[in-house]
This record gives structure tokens, C-alpha cells and sequence, in this order.
């Protein structure tokens, strides 16, 4: 067993770590110490399950067997696996985005609906009425986003808007036309755009139809699966553009769609000062954790814990009242937006639990850990699990219909509350670390603390104030101390001046640290150059711009730079980095900031190590093809290292 | 009675589904980083020390039995070949001619030739993890328990009561033609069938 100082940086997560081993619970680290050592096939991507004649694998100490039995080699076979993880990748954040359209889609449906029915419904025209489950909260966003996509506003209802853009978004995912996706044409800098048009050409294979420019997100993601099959595509290279192309119908497909008409729906981030940690949870209060990707469900749930009604019988049950705090991406939708505390990221479900002070924990879709209803088991914890997609054996399930939303959250709710009293107070230990921070920094709150423009930022860049900018995202990994390499690599790159932006479970991360704190400049951790800036615009020297799928808000960002100095994205002295990755996401989100431009470090050797041809295209070749390619390095100091060098690189190319 | 305390590796190859984890953690042992992810890249590339022979429904995994008289021991003409203090049949490639002897007179094939530096090699029974009291890497990585590490004692008394357990189940006609041994899958299963209802009683 391991020592609880070996598991985590952060003290909640190794308290409550000791605490499940004093009660003889089994929980992450312990599953990981089971499987070691893990299958070296699969960690170094040779084994091949596509077809029946197989599984098969490669040898990787250079003996037989040297193929598969329909012959694919060891980089045949990583280049598919590889392609099968983007692809899946790209389709967690892709079918999150089209619940989105489709919800703004039903939201603008019902509102002609209830007009029709000549319903007495307030402002209906801006779909602000709470009669609606839900409605449009962010109209100068609509607009702005119906106007990139070349949607007339003039003369326009709200709800007629809603409906043309969620229509646009839905035809995204299912276009057959060779054109590229409309939110993609809409958003991307005509030079980055170029790249996209003639990487094939640079990778020598032009028969590429429209580049690595992805025409519908689903089309893209089922060609992956085509691609893959037995007997079909074996180039390492044109199996890895494809994958290149699948991502970035991620980027500037799905991805995009969620974060932008999420914030029509719920509203755009502004800047707002809230809480991150296991402190977050409340002794004496109903503690109901929102969990996994989706707002479109734990918006609801915040409302509904506001229902005097279920305020009452809470009460009336004992308790002080109801704290709803999130977890992993669904937390910081609902952290961005209202600023509800954050009780943690991946690494820190179970321990949520452990504390003995959770009524329950209301699950969507995504790095929710199915051992979550294990854990709870050993408490009076319930875990509720609410989407068609996502099935937990042992869980409540209390699935979720938009059209019914309000109805199914104060459901959901109530159950949480009437389980207070099951509570055992003598089996409760909830950790006191807590960490203020600032968050809410959407590109629409960035542009508005600059006063309107990036210019600030990229003369503090040009001026050398700052060096450079950089993308940190995701994900915790047991096999690396949780935080550790989020918190080591975000100081190095401080230190060197290079501004950061991060989303995921490395924003909550760095929020538990102290790094969204305007204060956390004059520790020694930051670099005079950005302290200065930072200082001069009263920002933390790091950006949390929301949930992973937001990613998105750091590429319109780029874009936006891009456009102002003229330049393709790839000319940025940017880097990105996801320093704990784990789940296939991670692997597309890298693999579309490789494609967009951005060189991308990894702290997590992905499953493809066993193919060395494949491995020199990521790693190199990807540079000539796109202007950027992934850093594989395990150790956090040399990462940083590397990645400031290739901002360096970036701005003499620049010649700043 | 006095028996053997010199444990060593035992193979059940009703167990051993083929997977041949136990040939990487090997290979990955005796390499020099002792790290998959730099293994592969060393030269010269590290080899296993097992290695699994498909056997029509069996997968038979076969290494070094380190015998008490060992015959490629009692051969080697230069003393290249002996056992440690544990038991353990080893080798000094400085003092191996590559003669091939022990190859000859194993009878299960185990030594053999690394043509780079004309030397024999065989399975030494991973003395940097016995020192540290770790298991042996491919019983570390068999998942299955098809292979297991312990005294003679150990593993026969196991085996007694497996047996013995296997001819209850056979009187009460609920253990058939689980070792007919002609269908993997149907082995597999049984074994894999035996192995839950144990657990769950
Ligand atoms: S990765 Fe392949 S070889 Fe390894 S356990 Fe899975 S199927 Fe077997
Ligand atoms: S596709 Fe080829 S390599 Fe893969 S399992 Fe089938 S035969 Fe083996
Ligand atoms: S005991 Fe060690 S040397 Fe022998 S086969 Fe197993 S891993 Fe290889
Ligand atoms: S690890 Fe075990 S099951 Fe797998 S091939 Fe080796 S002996 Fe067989």
C-alpha cells in the first residue's frame, strides 16, 4: 500500500487517502498497484484487437512476431490505435456539444411553442422567461455568434436566432458536402486556415479532398473507424493526417459548439472570485457534488437547490441548508458561471466521498469513475447517476429529459436532502483546506479586462514583458503524485515570464495552489516580467478559462492573436501541455493544438512508443506538415525547459 | 521429513491464457534502464529469459527449473554455469566459450545463444529483485497465476488440495469435461468458472 504523501501534493486528497485506508477502503491507487505491471504491449500501443483473426501483437524487443496476422506492422498498428483514441476523444467532446445545440434547439422550440399557445410569459422575444426550462441568458453572445457564422440579426427574434444558429451547429455534425464545418470557416484566421488546406501536400499525400479542413464532425470521427478497420488505410502517415482532421472537427467543430452556445444558454464567464477543495463541503449542510462534463443538467441542479420549498424540508431534516459544489468539468462550468465552489479535480471523486459528508453525488458523463458507487457504498452516499449515455450499476438513476428539467433537477435534489438524515455525524471528516482564487476568464472577460482589445497583451509579449503564453489542460493520472506536475510545470513557465492560460483538472489544480490569487505574483514563482504585467492589470499570473472542453476559448484566443499580428497560429511563441493526461480527450485536445499550430508537451507517454515511425512523425515530421508537433517528457522541470525553448525559438522567428 | 526450502517458479498451463506478459516483464528486467519505455530503444535490444510454447489447448510456459543436480552445471567444462547461494542456476558469460554443452543436455531446452557476444543465457531467477525480496517480473506480471513462486512444499500442498477438490466435483458430476483439453476456450472458462465460485463461497 502506498503511502498517503506518495498519492498527492495536495493535503485534503492525502488525508482523506489515509482515511480510506484506516477504513480498509480500496480506491484508485490501490486498483493501479494491482495491474502493475501493466500490459507492455498495450502501453506501448502493439497489440491490435480490429479484427477476429487477431488480437494481435508485436514484439517489441525486435524478434517475432513482427506483424499481425493480416500483416499490419508494429506502426500500422500504433498509427490505428492512435486514430481510434483521437477519434474517441473527439467523440466525448463532440457529443456533449450537440446535447448542447440540441437543448438551444428545444429551448428555442418551446418559446414558439408557449407564443403560439399565446402563454402570458414575460420578454418572451429574448427567451429570458422562467417559464422556460431554458432559455437564451447571453443575447450579445447569440448575436455575435450568429453574425460570425453570417446569420442576418437585423429584424430577428431572440428565439428565431437560437433556432438558426442551433440549426448551423446541428448541420455541423452531420454534413455530407465537402465543404469545411461552418463554425470552423467562421472562426479560424485565413492563414492558419491555408496550413490546414496544404498540409497533406507537405506530408506527400495531396489526394487529401480539402486538407486536414474536417467536414462534419461525425464524418469525420466514423471515417476513423473506416479508416481503421482491417484491411483499409496502413500509411502511418495518412491513417495520423486523418487523425489530424478528426481533431480538429473536435477544435472547431464540436468542442467549439459546446463552450460557445453553452454560454448563450447559461452565459459567458466573467471574471468572479469562488472556492476550490474538499473544504468547500459544509458540516452541517446537504452536500450534493455535480459531477462529470455537462451544465446543461447542473445549471439545473444550482437552481433547484435554491427552491424554497427543498430549502424548507432541508431544514426541517436538520440541516443548515443545501451546497451544491462541483468536480472535475461539470464543477467548473458551474464554478465559471456562478461562481459555486469546486471541491476538487479527477483524483479527488473518491476522497469527496471518504469525508463521510455527502448526500450525494449527481453524475453526467466523463472521468466519473464507476468505483464512485463502491466507495459510496461505505457511506450513506448516494450516487446518481442522470444520463441516457451513462449507467452506473448500483446507482440511482434518475434520468434526465430538458424538457422536463426543472421538474427532474428538484428530483434529484430532494433526493440528496431526504437522504441528510441517514448521515452518521460520528463518520465525518471533511478537510479544512480551502483556496480562494479568481476565475470566469472567457475570451469575451479577457478582451473586456484589457479594455476592449489584446493589445496589452501582445505588446507586453512583443515588448519581452512576457515571453510567450501557455495552454495548460486536464486530466490527473495515478500514475504520476496528483498536482505534482500541474503545479511544477505552471511555476517553471511563470518564473520564465510565459503567461498562462489552463483549463480542466489543471485549473482546479492550480486554483487549490494559491495560482489564481493576484497575491501569488510576489511569490518567488513568478518572473519579474509577468509580475509587472500581471501587476499593472491587477490579473493572477495564470487564466482559468473553464472546463476542458473549453479549450476552445485558448484556440479563439490564439486566433484572435493571430489575426493581429498577421500571422498563422503556429508563428506564436504558445506552447501547450497536458501534464497528467489520461482519458482519450486529452489525446485529441493535443493532437488539435498540434494540428492548429501549437507545439504540445505531454507528461504522460501515450500508447505509441512501439511504433518508431510513427513516433518520428509526432514528434518532428509534424513540424513541416503543420508548424508544430507534440514534446513527450515525463520529467516536469526539463518540460518546462523544453517548452520555453520553443517560445524562445517562436519569438526570434518572430524577430521580438 | 526435510524438504526443499529453495523456492522456484512453477507454470500451470490451464492458467496461462498466452498473453506473454511474463516474456516483456522479463526481457524489461534483464535490459539495462529496467524501464519498458527505454528498453526498447537499447542496444542491444534485452531478450526474455521465458518463453510461451502454444500447445494445441495449452499455452505451456517454460523457463529455467533450476534443478538441485543440474546436468548443464555438472557439463559446463569451465565452471561458467553454477548455483548461488539461493539455488539459483546462473551463468558468468566472461567465463562461457559458447560450447552450447548446456544446451545439449538440458532436458527442457533452456540455455541459449546470444550470437552478439557468443555466450549462453537462460533465466537466473532475477536476483536484483531477490535481493530486494520482490518476486520474479514474469511471476510479477502473470495476472493469471499460471505461474507462481514458492517452495516445493507450498506449491504440492496447493496442488493436493486443488485435486482433491477437483474429484469431489467430479463425483458430484458438476466438474465434467472441464480437462478434456481440446477447446481453449471451454478450459478457459472452467478454469476461469472454478476460480469465481471459489471466491464467491
Ligand atoms: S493491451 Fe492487448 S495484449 Fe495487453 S492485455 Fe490488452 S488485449 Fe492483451
Ligand atoms: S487487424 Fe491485423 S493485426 Fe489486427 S488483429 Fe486483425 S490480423 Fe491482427
Ligand atoms: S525468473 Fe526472472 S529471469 Fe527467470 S524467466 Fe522469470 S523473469 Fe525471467
Ligand atoms: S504472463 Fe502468465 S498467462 Fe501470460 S503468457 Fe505468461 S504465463 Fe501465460
Amino acid at each position: 500500500m502506498k503511502k498517503y504523501k506518495e498519492v498527492s501534493i495536495d493535503s485534503t486528497t492525502q488525508r482523506m487517502y489515509e482515511r480510506a485506508q484506516e477504513m480498509g477502503i480500496e480506491t484508485v491507487w490501490e486498483r493501479l498497484e494491482k495491474q502493475q505491471p501493466q500490459c507492455g504491449y498495450g502501453l506501448l500501443g502493439v497489440c491490435c484487437r480490429n479484427c477476429m483473426m487477431g488480437p494481435c501483437r508485436i514484439n517489441p524487443f525486435g524478434g517475432e512476431p513482427r506483424r499481425g496476422v493480416c500483416g499490419a506492422d508494429a506502426d500500422t498498428i500504433v498509427a490505428r490505435n492512435l486514430l481510434r483514441m483521437i477519434a474517441a476523444g473527439a467523440a466525448a467532446h463532440s457529443d456533449h456539444g450537440r446535447h448542447v445545440a440540441l437543448t438551444l434547439l428545444i429551448a428555442a422550440e418551446m418559446a414558439e411553442k408557449f407564443k403560439k399557445e399565446g402563454k402570458p410569459v414575460l420578454e418572451l422575444d429574448n427567451m429570458a422567461s422562467n417559464v422556460l426550462p431554458y432559455q437564451v441568458r447571453d443575447v450579445e453572445k447569440l448575436k455575435a455568434v450568429a453574425k460570425r457564422l453570417g446569420i442576418e440579426t437585423e429584424g430577428k427574434t431572440i428565439r428565431e436566432l437560437a433556432r438558426e444558429v442551433a440549426e448551423v451547429a446541428l448541420h455541423d455534425f452531420g454534413k455530407q458536402d465537402e465543404e469545411a464545418l461552418a463554425f470552423l470557416k467562421a472562426y479560424l484566421n485565413p492563414k492558419t486556415y491555408e496550413i490546414f488546406e496544404k498540409a497533406p501536400e507537405k506530408a506527400g499525400m495531396p489526394w487529401f479532398e480539402n486538407g486536414i479542413l474536417p467536414r462534419g464532425i461525425d464524418r469525420e470521427i466514423v471515417e476513423s473507424l473506416h479508416r481503421t478497420h482491417i484491411g483499409t488505410d496502413h500509411d502511418p502517415v495518412s491513417i495520423l493526417l486523418h487523425g489530424l482532421k478528426t481533431s480538429l472537427g473536435d477544435a472547431w467543430g464540436g468542442s467549439l459548439i459546446a463552450t460557445e452556445l453553452q454560454d448563450i444558454l447559461f452565459g459567458t464567464p466573467q471574471v468572479i472570485k469562488a472556492e476550490a477543495n474538499l473544504g468547500v463541503l459544509k458540516e452541517d449542510y446537504v452536500n450534493i457534488v455535480v459531477h462529470g462534463h455537462e451544465p446543461v443538467l447542473s445549471e439545473k441542479i444550482v437552481e433547484a437547490a435554491q427552491d424554497p420549498e427543498l430549502l424548507e424540508l432541508a431544514e426541517k431534516l436538520g440541516a443548515k441548508g443545501i451546497n451544491v459544489v462541483g468536480m472535475c468539468c461539470t464543477g467548473l462550468e458551474v464554478l465559471m458561471r456562478h461562481g459555486i465552489p469546486i471541491a476538487g479535480n479527477f483524483l479527488q471523486q473518491e476522497m469527496a466521498i471518504v469525508t463521510g459528508a455527502v448526500e450525494a453525488m449527481v453524475v453526467d458523463v466523463q472521468c466519473i469513475m464507476p468505483a464512485t458507487v463502491d466507495v459510496a457504498r461505505c457511506f450513506h452516499t448516494k450516487i446518481i447517476d442522470t444520463s441516457p449515455l451513462a449507467t452506473f450499476p448500483g446507482a440511482i438513476h434518475i434520468k434526465f429529459d430538458e424538457r422536463r428539467a426543472d421538474e427532474i433537477a428538484r428530483e434529484i435534489v430532494r433526493t440528496a436532502v431526504e437522504n441528510f438524515p441517514n448521515r452518521s455525524k460520528q463518520r465525518v471528516e471533511i478537510p479544512k483546506e480551502k483556496m480562494a482564487g479568481y476565475v470566469g476568464f472567457s475570451v469575451e472577460a479577457i478582451l473586456k479586462h484589457f479594455g476592449g482589445s489584446l493589445k496589452p497583451l501582445e505588446e507586453a509579449i512583443v515588448e519581452g514583458k512576457i515571453k510567450g503564453v501557455a495552454g495548460l489542460v486536464g486530466c490527473n493520472n495515478p500514475k504520476i503524485k496528483q498536482d505534482h506536475n500541474h503545479i511544477k510545470i505552471a511555476n517553471e513557465l511563470m518564473k520564465r515570464d510565459v503567461l498562462l492560460i489552463g483549463t480542466g483538472c489543471w485549473a482546479t489544480a492550480a486554483m487549490k495552489y494559491g495560482i489564481f490569487l493576484p497575491e501569488y505574483v510576489d511569490t518567488e514563482n513568478v518572473g519579474p516580467g509577468l509580475r509587472e504585467f500581471a501587476k499593472e492589470w491587477g490579473i493572477p499570473p495564470a487564466l482559468n478559462m473553464g472546463s476542458c472542453v473549453d479549450c476552445t476559448r485558448m484556440l479563439v484566443l490564439a486566433d484572435l492573436i493571430a489575426r493581429d499580428l498577421n500571422v498563422p497560429i503556429s508563428a506564436l511563441p504558445v506552447v501547450g501541455s497536458a501534464p497528467e493526461a489520461m482519458t482519450e480527450k486529452a489525446v485529441s485536445i493535443g493532437t488539435y493544438f498540434v494540428a492548429s499550430g501549437i507545439t504540445t508537451h505531454l507528461g504522460i507517454v501515450p500508447p505509441v512508443l512501439g511504433g518508431p515511425k510513427v513516433v518520428k512523425i509526432l514528434t518532428q515530421d509534424l513540424y513541416d506538415i503543420v508548424g508544430a508537433a507534440f514534446i513527450v517528457e515525463p520529467d516536469p522541470y526539463k518540460a518546462a525547459k523544453l517548452m520555453y525553448d520553443h517560445i524562445m525559438k517562436k519569438r526570434k522567428e518572430l524577430g521580438i | 521429513m526435510p524438504t526443499d526450502s529453495k523456492p522456484t517458479i512453477f507454470i500451470n498451463p490451464a492458467k496461462c491464457i498466452g498473453c506473454r506478459q511474463c516474456e516483456i516483464a522479463c526481457a524489461v528486467e534483464h535490459s539495462q534502464s529496467k524501464d519498458l519505455f527505454s528498453a526498447i530503444f537499447e542496444d542491444p535490444l534485452p531478450l526474455p529469459r521465458i518463453h510461451i510454447l502454444p500447445m494445441g489447448a495449452y499455452n505451456v510456459p517454460m523457463n529455467c527449473r533450476h534443478c538441485d543436480g543440474a546436468p548443464c552445471v555438472e557439463v559446463c567444462p569451465t565452471g561458467a554455469l553454477y548455483h548461488d547461494e539461493d539455488g539459483a542456476v546462473m551463468i558468468t558469460p566472461e567465463k562461457c566459450i559458447g560450447c552450447k554443452m548446456c544446451a545439449i543436455v538440458c532436458p527442457f531446452g533452456i540455455p541459449e545463444f546470444e550470437a552478439l557476444n557468443g555466450v549462453m543465457f537462460k533465466c537466473d531467477l532475477c536476483p536484483d529483485r531477490r535481493v530486494e525480496g520482490k518476486l520474479p517480473a514474469c511471476v510479477e506480471a502473470c495476472k493469471t497465476g499460471a505461474l507462481q513462486f514458492g517452495t516445493i512444499d507450498e506449491i504440492v500442498s496447493n496442488v493436493r488440495k486443488e485435486t482433491a477438490e477437483r474429484i469431489i466435483r467430479l463425483k458430484e458430476g458438476t466438474y465434467e469435461e472441464e480437462y478434456n483439453g481440446w477447446d481453449l476456450f471451454r478450459s478457459m472458462y472452467a478454469e476461469i468458472i472454478r476460480i469465481n465460485e471459489g471466491e464467491s463461497k
